[in-house]
């Protein structure tokens, strides 16, 4: 109950909450865009410090998106270790020379260039992380269906992520009332069970979720309906805030880290950074 | 007179998914600026009827119909839901589901918003419309901020901002506490009055409806209608009780008196009820003749005990304070209060799903602490509110049988288990149907039994009758009672007033984590300083014992609970 969302909107007063969610989306999109297409490890490094910063101008604590964070980390190992498997001359081949540090065993072995471009790659993700997580946190949202609308996506679609995002609170509370109630019933998720016992236990929660959460949807979508969603094309939006000063602002400086990014990267006509 | 606004004529309906008709025949003229009834038990058709003048018949639920549906002066299913929807309103029973926005503000502008208003005016609207049903405050707050009265305040405005003509309740007091129910008709009466749009209200809790005058009550059985009459008129006859409909409890306390109920006698409201002396000397006598039954006495054994309780979410917030008391085997006791008062919580405290910050809970003079959620559960049963939460096997048997495997009992004796428990429940017949084959009374008989075949010795239930007509109500009160007989102790958190005074002749009252009283349910309505601090409602039957002259309403109201009793049985 007193539990955190996985993810949702934290409200905080912060220079980052005030821009409008349009703001934030833009900044969002330009600022992966960026990150996507440059090796550069200077950009990188440059935008890597920045997303620090607006990180701590947004107010949000660590610990309120620990869990989203954990699972980005898990997610960055996995992909780190793949390429590495699938691909241990990787660096080398971009880099054009060959420094090796340790030899494992057959075609396996550290190289300086591969310990590079696996740097390059983790600081890429390192910079998106935390402006995709802000983006969530502090973007009330409804003003998060408004900004998908405002840059052109259907209401629609904006509309239902929007929805999905309101119900995880309520989605979760239900979890643990009825997953309390399993519990009084000998259900056991504690983690003392074998592994399948607890998946089969786990049904014993999942089936009446799901059907309480079709219930729900059911009687949201014809309260939706009797009150004339989807009647037109276009809608009106209450809670959406007008364009200040700061949202130009800023819009200004993603496009110019854009720019910069595209400028810094392409000179030499090569997206990597050559240190070597 | 006018044109009507709602025309049914020998409108018929049966949906797709269905073999039989829900609708037969129906004939209904509804005016512009009427205020209609639409009472029927489970199953009458009352909500199909509703559902036909919004549109979600045939829009979202399709079937065939026969006959003709006018909704100002226009086929209903010729056009779509929208333009139905700017001429009926309607608000829907479940007042979270229908809550849109995350803002009040949001959510009443949101019908607006899909008419692609601009944003100025729109604020202006919602501003208006807020004020009107006295929100106005609250337009930032989320929906989990607000209580259930007020969740109805912003459904109410969130229709209003179209200016409709119709304004369709679909049970709007199913999720109330007797004293925002009460507020919520007012406000409709008030809305009514300002708006002047037609008001159909779908209810089955009559008596609540009436808080407010009605100029029709329409009464629905299988599909037909069985009576369309002016309030009076219906409630002078025996119509009511004929069709499973609950007459409000003066009435029925005047029957027993032997007083005729006629339409000159003003019943449509106990202020507004016009008895001769004559009358008022029957329910004296009556009065005098019966009996104070007595409640078990407190000699008996203690079984539960709660000592100086104390609980929080948040440390410095305490959601329960200095909570005592002690349950006594067999007993059978009510749980009382508004909504978030705390009783909810208490419950998860005595099985143990949370852990109380101070004090004990003690069973069989046994400290409880420690015991996991499981150890209770072999002595404590809880059963959920909605039944769709706990039921998680698709086949009775499986779902009554899961906590003995679960205990790894063998299967022998699991087997004599269940099939004496399915006994007890009156489900022996269906043991080997699927759950999705029953109604929701008789689901809630399957979690029963689910928790029951553990043999607990107490049960807590939450909400045992939401949402029940009184027939299905009666159903569930009167197993529960007969499990009581056989030795259960059982605990009930609810607000409804009339299960507590028929079936628990102990409640315990709670009020913002405190607890207010420990007495008599029929005490506990007859305090008016009680009544109003925990959201309760007086009944009539206070109000009736006065205008006759007797000086122990509490008296009276026991001794009509004790005979209606006895005419029962």
């Amino acid at each position: 109950m007193a539990k955190a969302a996985i993810l949702s909107y934290i409200k905080r007063d912060s220079f980052v909450h005030e821009l409008t969610g349009t703001t934030k989306l833009v900044f969002f999109i330009a600022w992966s865009v960026a990150s996507m297409v440059t090796y550069d490890t200077r950009v990188l490094f440059c935008m890597l410090l920045f997303s620090v910063v607006i990180f701590k101008a947004s107010r949000i604590r660590l610990r309120d998106i620990s869990f989203v964070l954990g699972l980005a980390a898990v997610f960055l190992l996995m992909n780190n270790l793949f390429v590495y498997l699938f691909a241990p001359e990787y660096g080398v081949e971009i880099y054009g020379s060959r420094t090796v540090l340790v030899s494992i065993a057959g075609p396996y072995t550290i190289t300086l260039q591969q310990l590079f471009y696996h740097l390059n790659m983790t600081m890429k993700v390192i910079c998106v992380v935390p402006v995709a997580l802000l983006f969530i946190a502090c973007t009330n949202p409804s003003e998060f269906a408004a900004s998908l609308a405002n840059i052109g996506v259907s209401y629609r679609i904006g509309y239902s992520v929007s929805l999905a995002l309101r119900y995880i609170p309520d989605v979760q509370r239900e979890y643990h009332n009825i997953s309390q109630a399993q519990q009084a019933r000998g259900i056991d998720l504690s983690g003392k069970d074998k592994l399948f016992t607890r998946m089969k236990n786990s049904v014993a929660i999942l089936l009446p979720l799901i059907l309480s959460s079709l219930n729900r949807i059911e009687t949201v979508s014809n309260a939706m309906e009797l009150r004339g969603f989807g009647k037109k094309p276009k809608r009106t939006w209450y809670s959406l805030r007008r364009m200040q000063k700061k949202d130009w602002f800023v819009l200004a400086f993603a496009l110019a880290v854009l720019v910069i990014d595209l400028v810094v990267t392409f000179w030499d006509g090569n997206r990597f950074y050559n240190p070597f | 007179m006018s044109t009507p606004i709602i025309s049914f004529q020998d409108y018929g309906f049966q949906y797709t998914a269905q073999a039989e008709p829900t609708l037969h025949h129906i004939n209904l003229d509804i005016y512009p600026g009427e205020k209609v009834l639409i009472a029927g038990a489970s199953g009458s058709g009352k909500s199909t009827i509703g559902n036909c003048i919004n549109g979600l018949i045939p829009f979202a639920y399709p079937g065939t119909k026969t006959g003709r549906l006018l909704v100002d002066g226009r086929e209903a299913d010729a056009g779509s839901i929208f333009e139905l929807s700017q001429t009926v309103g309607t608000v829907l029973q479940d007042t979270d589901g229908q809550f849109i926005g995350l803002t009040v503000g949001e959510d009443i502008a949101f019908a607006a918003e899909n008419d692609c208003v601009p944003q100025d005016e729109m604020k202006q609207t919602v501003n208006k419309v807020a004020e009107l049903v006295d929100i106005g405050h609250h337009l930032e707050y989320a929906p989990h901020e607000l209580s259930g009265g007020q969740k109805q305040r912003v459904s109410l405005a969130g229709v209003m901002v179209e200016e409709v003509k119709v304004l369709l309740f679909d049970e709007p007091l199913a999720n109330l506490d007797p004293a925002a129910g009460r507020t919520t008709i007012e406000l409709i009466d008030m809305v009514h009055r300002r708006t002047g749009a037609a008001v159909i209200i779908i209810e089955h809790r009559l008596e609540d409806v009436l808080w407010r005058s009605m100029d029709r009550i329409v009464l629905m059985e299988e599909g037909r209608i069985v009576a369309d009459l002016p309030t009076a008129k219906l409630l002078a006859g025996n119509l009511l009780r004929e069709h499973g409909i609950r007459e409000p409890l003066y009435l029925t306390a005047l029957r027993y008196a032997g007083v005729g109920i006629e339409e000159a006698m003003h019943p449509e409201h106990v202020d507004s009820l016009i008895l001769t002396e004559e009358q008022k000397e029957k329910v004296r006598d009556w009065y005098r003749g019966q009996r104070i039954g007595t409640g078990p006495g407190r000699e008996a054994e203690e079984l539960l005990r709660v000592e100086k309780l104390e609980f929080g979410y948040m440390p410095g917030k305490r959601t329960l304070q200095d909570v005592n008391f002690t349950i006594y085997k067999g007993e059978m006791v009510s749980i009382v209060g508004r909504n978030g008062a705390g009783k909810s919580t208490l419950a998860k405290l005595i099985c143990g799903f949370e852990q109380p910050v101070l004090g004990d809970i003690y069973m069989e003079g046994r400290s409880l602490t420690g015991d996991t959620i499981k150890e209770r559960a072999a002595r404590i049963g809880y059963v959920m509110q909605n039944p769709n939460q706990m039921i998680s096997k698709p086949m009775i048997w499986d779902e009554v049988e899961m906590a003995l495997v679960q205990s790894g009992m063998p299967e022998k004796e699991r087997k004599e288990r269940v099939e004496e428990t399915l006994k007890i429940c009156g489900l022996y017949p269906f043991r080997n149907w699927p759950v999705s084959a029953l109604s929701f009374g008789q689901k809630k008989r399957v979690t029963i039994a689910s928790i029951l075949v553990q043999r607990p010795q107490v049960i807590i239930l939450d909400e045992p009758t939401a949402g029940q007509d009184y027939h299905h109500y009666t159903e569930i009160m009167e197993f529960l009672k007969s499990l009581n007989e056989q030795g259960y102790t059982i605990l009930m958190i609810t607000h409804d007033m009339h299960l507590m005074l028929e079936y628990t002749p102990r409640a315990i009252v709670f009020s913002e984590g405190r607890m207010l009283a420990d007495t008599t349910a029929a005490h506990v309505l007859n305090d008016p300083e009680l009544v109003r601090a925990a959201n309760l409602k007086e009944t009539s039957l206070y109000t009736l014992s006065a205008a006759c002259g007797i000086e122990e309403p509490q008296a009276f109201t026991e001794c009509f609970i004790g005979y209606e009793q006895k005419e029962e049985r």
